[in-house]
């Protein structure tokens, strides 16, 4: 940083330096990202190939990961599969290979199925009670309103384990154990923290005036707050759907505490596969994959609000 | 800006000051509003008859403009918040207050039809007399301080490094932060296998570079590395956290002030210590803040990769909680134990944040 750029600013970075910076940052994600291209390309081994030493990198792809994930088999005498008709599909064709016969679906769709009614669920009602939470905060007088945000964030400090014992007991007596209306609760109850205090800050960001005009030309407060308020603050209202949304699909404590069976979603879910003789690794990357997939787009949709969302909104760009 | 609020609770001070503080730059300044619609509006009026439309809706009486526009915004206001208060009422503080209750007794959830007695503060002296509770806190500990360590330090650099904006720096950005949006119970999940001695990529690769044999690279079965087989992990996934709090902090700093420096010929490396590191060290610690708070809780990394284990090298507070209340069933012993590891990150972050207090009134 010297006489080389002064010519615009004295503070712009030098050519090199900026390539210096360039190759280190680069070389850093590529090597963060090794362990997802790993999950994908196990996913697509079959599991011969997924254990071989040492690790395979060129190998023929094969579909038996997800095939296995998403079916139960049974191994039969060659002479059993041999008298069979011919095979349908894929997945039929490579588990006969292995001396196997399909004999149902495995749980895995319908513990995908429990993680999207429960992440879609407790999303939508996180975002609903939160908006009308912040807008109350944002815009009235309320009689200790630091007190309350502060309780409201404050409940998200406690460990999950230690607020388990407790909701563990009460859902027994209420008959909420092991269902989707739990689960949805919970996770409502854990996100609207996250939502009040970042759709606090997205509403404070919208001009009063707007509401004020609104309400002269005859609006009431609440007609002013569905046209005026809601629509400006859409972008906000996504941004903390999909930070809510990606909690509740990521959980995993209350959700292997509290969810055994009917309820349970695919974080407890999908360690649990097993084949012959320990994981099933190419199944639980087959899994892994179809699980992080949403996440991975919503990431990049939300890449500007990260840092707000992140920080319960104390940080904005 | 309720700047004021800080001999209250000093967390809830720090958060308003910290968001006032950062968010000046680009938000709208916090305009003034009114009780009663349009009392305060300010916006410029250049005709007769608009003036008079104001002095008009001025002179209603407040009474009657709440008649007219229905619900008062009080009771708005509290229609508002009310059902958001009311489950976390039900969801966090009643049970809360309901551990604090089993706390004192010794009841146990696998027989909920045996007698409950109150044992005093006798669950409370067995926790803290404790040996292996303490030995799990100091595991916390230890896993704490080198994570938040290695996070700091990574992801300062990586943010330092973005800063120098060379080409595509926003997209390499985007790319350095997936994993921290990922699930740590399902990639923590996947780690296992990348663990593996003989088959695992980790394994293999560590072998390459520094050529001890595979089967000696037992990252979750040796007693010194299961720890660190976790932290690698953890860094591995949090630091884009911190990279990304502290870009902002690197980013608040105006660039008038480097200027300045430079016009007085101060060194890079002065430059750096003195403007850098200063400035952005408020951002710093409210991301080694918030990483505080979530890995002293930490539960479905270490659930997945280790379970606690070998032996119990790498069980956590959070482990040795499940263990009591779902495993043994102490539900008594372990609501205590949940209640003081509660204060304890309650007391921490509050000492933590006057800290930062005071770092950011230099």
């Amino acid at each position: 940083m010297s006489a080389a750029n002064s010519a615009h600013s004295v503070v712009a970075p030098s050519r090199s330096s900026k390539r210096i910076a360039g190759t280190i940052v680069v070389l850093y994600a590529l090597i963060t990202l090794i362990p997802l291209v790993w999950i994908f390309l196990t996913s697509i081994k079959s599991p011969p190939d997924s254990i071989s030493y040492p690790p395979k990198i060129v190998f023929t792809p094969s579909l038996e990961g997800y095939c296995n994930l998403f079916t139960t088999r049974t191994r039969q005498t060659p002479d059993y599969i041999a008298s069979l008709p011919a095979p349908v599909g894929t997945c039929d064709e490579v588990t006969r290979k292995r001396n196997m016969v399909i004999a149902g679906p495995s749980n895995f769709l319908p513990r995908f199925i429990n993680s999207l009614v429960i992440a879609f669920g407790s999303t939508f009602l996180a975002v609903l009670l939160g908006t009308l939470a912040a807008y109350g905060f944002s815009r009235f007088k309320v009689p200790l309103a630091d007190d309350l945000l502060f309780f409201i964030l404050s409940t998200r400090m406690m460990p999950p384990i230690a607020v388990a014992i407790p909701i563990y007991l009460m859902y027994r007596e209420l008959g909420l154990s092991d269902t989707a209306v739990g689960m949805i609760l919970l996770y409502t109850a854990v996100n609207v923290s996250l939502a009040v205090w970042l759709l606090k800050g997205f509403i404070d960001e919208i001009p009063r005036e707007y509401e004020e005009a609104a309400m002269i030309d005859g609006y009431t407060r609440l007609q002013a707050f569905r046209k005026v308020v809601l629509p400006q603050a859409t972008t906000g209202i996504a941004a903390t759907a999909i930070f809510c949304l990606i909690f509740a699909w990521n959980e995993y404590a209350f959700a292997a505490l509290l969810t055994s069976g009917e309820a349970q979603t695919a974080p407890p879910f999908i360690p649990t596969i097993i084949g012959e003789g320990g994981q099933d690794w190419p199944a639980v990357a087959a899994g892994t994959t179809i699980f992080l997939i949403p996440i991975l787009v919503f990431t990049i949709l939300l890449r500007k609000q990260l840092l707000r969302g992140i920080t319960f909104g104390a940080v904005r760009k | 800006m309720p700047d004021e609020g800080t001999g209250g609770t000093p967390l809830r001070a720090i958060l308003t000051r910290v968001a006032a503080r950062i968010g000046r730059r680009a938000g709208p300044p916090d305009l003034p509003y009114p009780n009663r619609p349009g009392e305060k509006l300010t916006i410029s009026h250049s005709s007769i008859v608009e003036n008079a439309v104001d002095a008009t809706a001025r002179a209603t009486p407040v009474s009657v403009a709440r008649r007219v526009r229905g619900l008062s915004d009080r009771a708005i206001a509290w229609l508002f918040i009310a059902p958001a208060i009311i489950l976390l009422l039900a969801i966090n503080i009643f049970p809360l207050i309901w551990a604090i209750y089993l706390s004192f007794t010794n009841y146990r959830a696998n027989r909920p039809n045996a007698p409950v007695q109150g044992v005093g503060f006798g669950n409370y002296q067995r926790v803290l007399n404790d040996p292996d509770i303490w030995q799990a806190m100091q595991t916390t500990a230890h896993f704490v301080f080198w994570t938040i360590l290695l996070q700091t330090v990574i992801g300062f650099s990586l943010a330092y490094l973005i800063d120098r904006k060379f080409r595509g720096h926003a997209f390499w950005t985007t790319i350095i932060l997936i994993p921290m949006m990922l699930s740590p119970a399902v990639v923590g999940n996947f780690w296992r296998f990348l663990y593996e001695p003989q088959i695992g990529l980790f394994a293999y690769a560590v072998s390459l570079v520094s050529g001890i044999p595979t089967s000696d690279i037992q990252m979750l079965g040796n007693v010194t590395l299961a720890p660190w087989a976790i932290i690698i992990v953890d860094t591995w996934m949090w630091t884009p956290y911190v990279m990304l709090i502290c870009l902002a902090g690197l980013r608040s700093i105006p660039d008038y002030i480097y200027e300045a420096a430079e016009v007085d010929r101060a060194s890079p490396w002065r430059q750096f210590w003195s403007i850098t590191v200063p400035m952005a060290l408020p951002f710093i610690m409210l991301a080694v803040l918030f990483r505080g708070i979530e890995n002293f809780k930490m539960f479905d990394m270490v659930t997945l990769l280790t379970g606690g284990g070998p032996g119990s090298v790498t069980e956590v507070a959070s482990i040795t909680l499940k263990r009591a209340a779902f495993e043994s069933w102490a539900t008594g012993r372990a609501s205590a134990f949940a209640i003081i590891l509660f204060v304890a990150v309650f007391g921490l972050a509050n000492i933590y944040v006057k800290a930062l207090n005071r770092v950011k009134q230099r």
